[in-house]
């Protein structure tokens, strides 16, 4: 009984957290970019404007919920839907701290990267069921960004499995108790964060939807909360691959002095906070410039990584 | 254990179903999907949790989506899905329907009689044998005794990798026969 109030309590509490974080976090980015540009950012609602996701979601909800007539129904109120449940599963992963988090997986890894190519479908479904030009380019921009970049997510990432011996993330993060991955690993980590942009669809990588030439990409048709469903999938996917990067890489909660809750709480905002940085700071490629720097670099980059990890091993073991 | 087995081959067959039965091709293809993910939950039921995630991660994650992307590509409209059914008229199911029913039959009289024998064995349940095969006993015997088999599998991807290099290779100058896009063009 008291063993299935912690499950129960570990579930509710992170889902809370992840969709508090997730939804806050769009205002930490637009406040973090304003002090980038040295501008305010939205500092109207309640102090410093943290309100401001609540005038947001109240404008959301209230707007129309339009399917436009010569969309596919049912495939374009499933596919917002896909997103938010794909990257919410994939925490259920995620070892938070000692004793908090939902299941302790042996596949784990394999489950997160699982997930995360499921997630291609929400994105590709709805720019093809919105049956709009510029949705549909935006879909195929995204599969075909997607599928590129997963090959060497996962290929990048077996560098950490063969140091830790295993896929379970609780074990990798133990593995990590002398060195952090992120030094023997920098190759691994490089391509992996990388490729985690371009998963989670962010700038300078977020060419599905981007707005100066495609509208708005594969949502350009979606309004209210099913937009709303895909921006919160869209925040919530930063959340999870920077939490994946501090498991795989920064070891997790693992560090001194304060406790490991705080340490890993710590560390993913300022992976999390990278991210908003690079979005200041880089403009987006070209569609081609894309797709040939996936294949042509960061593959062959993440088979060297794995080349010399493995001969690392080999010769130490 | 057994429960979630059952419901998930239940899904399976009736996803199954669905692909062949609908007329869009897209909503076939969101069928295969979910039946290739029921299968997989099969699989981790029956105790293979590496096969679970590699299923998902290659068929439902990574082929499935080139199916729809090239479905996409087609850009087929209603017309072909009225098309389409019409083609679906009860006199083209009878000769599929025939065949499969006998490979059913089939397939039924070997689980029967394969029960028969396990239970003769081991007097126990058969599904789930509650062996769970790690990942790490899969690679085992995939480099030891099937390293034979995982080379030409090697082989063959390589073989489809130069085929598909060989389709995608430009012969001609890509932006017309300007000379001075000859310098950048990729491998003229």
């Amino acid at each position: 009984m008291n063993e299935w109030a912690i499950i129960w309590a570990n579930l509710i509490l992170i889902l809370a957290i992840v969709f508090a974080f997730s939804a806050m976090l769009s205002w930490i980015e637009r406040r973090l970019l304003g002090l980038w540009q040295d501008r305010y950012g939205p500092n109207r609602v309640g102090p410093f404007g943290v309100l401001q996701i609540v005038a947001d979601s109240i404008k959301l909800l209230t707007k129309e919920d339009w399917i436009p007539p010569f969309a596919d129904r049912a495939v374009f109120v499933l596919a917002p839907a896909i997103v938010a449940v794909t990257t919410l599963l994939a925490f259920a992963v995620v070892p938070i701290a000692p004793g908090i988090g939902v299941v302790d997986l042996n596949i784990g890894l394999l489950f997160f990267l699982a997930m995360s190519s499921l997630g291609v479908y929400s994105i590709v479904l709805g720019g093809w069921a919105s049956n709009s030009k510029y949705s549909l380019l935006g879909g195929l921009r995204a599969a075909a960004q997607m599928l590129s970049y997963e090959v060497f997510m996962g290929l990048a990432l077996m560098g950490v499995v063969m140091l830790a011996d295993s896929f379970n993330l609780r074990d990798i993060v133990a593995a990590q108790e002398n060195l952090w991955f992120c030094v023997p690993q920098i190759l691994g980590l490089a391509t992996f964060a990388v490729a985690g942009i371009a998963e989670a669809r962010r700038l300078p990588f977020d060419l599905p939807e981007s707005e100066n030439e495609l509208v708005a990409g594969f949502h350009t048709e979606y309004s209210s909360m099913k937009f709303g469903l895909f921006f919160i999938g869209e925040y919530v996917g930063i959340t999870l691959i920077s939490a994946m990067i501090v498991t795989l890489f920064f070891g997790g909660w693992l560090g001194p002095l304060l406790p490991p809750l705080v340490w890993f709480l710590l560390k993913t905002f300022i992976v999390v906070a990278c991210f908003v940085l690079l979005r200041a700071a880089l403009p987006r490629p070209r569609y081609d410039q894309l797709m040939a720097y996936g294949w042509k670099v960061m593959l062959p980059v993440t088979l060297v990584n794995l080349l010399i990890t493995g001969a690392v091993v080999l010769s130490t073991a | 254990m057994e429960a979630t087995f059952y419901l998930s081959g239940a899904v399976a067959v009736a996803a199954t179903l669905m692909v062949i039965t609908r007329a869009s091709a897209v909503h076939a293809l969101l069928y295969l999907i979910v039946s290739l993910l029921a299968v997989a939950i099969i699989f981790f039921v029956l105790g293979a949790p590496f096969v679970a995630a590699l299923e998902v991660i290659i068929y439902a994650g990574a082929v499935m989506v080139l199916f729809v992307f090239v479905i996409m590509m087609l850009n087929l409209g209603k017309a072909a899905a009225v098309k389409e059914r019409e083609w679906l008229s009860p006199g083209m199911w009878v000769g599929p329907s025939i065949l499969s029913a006998l490979l059913l039959a089939e397939l039924i009289y070997i689980l029967v009689q394969n029960v028969q024998d396990m239970q003769g064995a081991y007097g126990g349940a058969p599904i789930s044998s509650g062996v769970v095969v790690d990942s790490k006993e899969v690679g085992i015997a995939l480099f030891g005794p099937y390293l034979l088999g995982v080379e030409l599998a090697s082989l063959l991807l390589l073989a489809g990798l130069v085929g598909a290099c060989h389709l995608g290779w430009h012969t001609e100058p890509r932006f017309g026969s300007h000379s001075a896009s000859r310098s950048d063009g990729a491998g003229s």
